[in-house]
């Protein structure tokens, strides 16, 4: 059992990596690529039989608290 | 005056916060992250580096270590804190102070003079910087680009929290002047009680003019300033 995480800059919040990415991908003549955003992938093992719906709780507080910082970042959290 | 320092793994200012204290004729310890008291302290210095080696984002884990709940208590209760560097990212982190320090929008480590102009001296930190002073101090930063969302902003400048802005040696702010992207040029900033502070640039690595400039003594001027009056009122 795992949780998933996927942390993105917020669209207000000036995301240099991104746009660097995004003129490089212009440069090689990938075309149509309109933004590009990046962030950070966590991925969290879980012990075998964790009641998911818990689990799902305790961290989304954990992502709100220390994975993400939600004054520039959104998260994404699946259990599977 | 009893300035405590804060030791994180990878701090690396800690020593020169000390120095540059116990120079200008105060006492200044180190207080390890583990400590969960701060001891017989005026005054918290939460210094430069790189503390838990900046994994996950900057100040994130610091801001968990046990000193850290004695410094929230410590702010609390109206004692000076301020953060320098690494140290303005761990008290922005532990929501001490507003926003958030990111990345710099030209993805270089910058390790430079920048010049600072004084927006305030309303506050124990800038209260002794001479009027019209541009102050001369270096910033060693990849993340140091201040950000806040709009409503942040507008409170504070509404609030007059933005100490001290990027500008040019004239004094003018510009966004040419600005070496990371930070909105409004800022570089540092204090809560709405004022007593917590955090910038970005290096006072006590520009206190003696060996180093090539002494600027960075009037913040230290300022702060020494507030401790005396504090100090006055009570015998009174």
């Amino acid at each position: 059992m795992k949780a998933k995480i996927i942390i993105t800059p917020k669209k207000a919040v000036l995301d240099p990596q991104g746009k660097t990415v995004q003129n490089a991908l212009a440069h090689m003549g990938y075309t149509g690529v309109t933004g590009v955003h990046i962030g950070k992938y966590i991925e969290i093992d879980l012990a075998p039989g964790t009641d998911s719906a818990a689990a799902e709780k305790a961290l989304n507080e954990a992502a709100h608290k220390l994975l993400s910082n939600p004054v520039i970042e959104d998260y994404k959290l699946e259990i599977v | 005056m009893n300035f405590a320092v804060l030791q994180f793994p990878a701090s690396n200012c800690d020593q020169d916060a000390v120095h540059a204290v116990r120079r200008l004729g105060h006492s200044a310890r180190l207080v390890w992250h583990k400590e969960a008291s701060l001891g017989d302290t005026e005054v918290v210095i939460v210094p430069g580096g790189f503390s838990y080696g900046d994994y996950l984002r900057c100040g994130a884990i610091a801001r968990f270590s046990p000193v850290m709940q004695a410094v929230k208590q410590f702010a609390d209760n109206g004692g000076l804190v301020l953060g320098v560097c690494n140290g303005f990212q761990v008290l922005a982190e532990a929501g001490l102070l507003p926003g958030a320090l990111i990345r710099n929008r030209d993805l270089q480590f910058h390790c430079e003079n920048v010049f600072l102009k004084t927006v305030t001296n309303e506050s124990p930190f800038t209260s002794r910087i001479p009027a019209g002073k541009i102050l001369r101090v270096p910033i060693a930063h990849g993340e140091g680009c201040y950000y806040a969302d709009e409503e942040t902003l507008a409170k504070l400048k509404a609030g007059n929290q933005i100490l001290w802005q990027y500008c040019d040696a004239a004094g003018n702010v510009t966004d040419q002047a600005n070496p990371n992207g930070a909105l409004l040029n800022i570089a540092g900033i204090c809560n709405e009680r004022r007593n917590v502070a955090g910038l970005m640039p290096h006072p006590e690595r520009a206190c003696e003019p060996l180093l090539g400039s002494d600027d960075g003594k009037w913040i230290f001027e300022s702060v020494f300033a507030a401790l005396e009056k504090k100090t006055a009122a009570l015998v009174a």
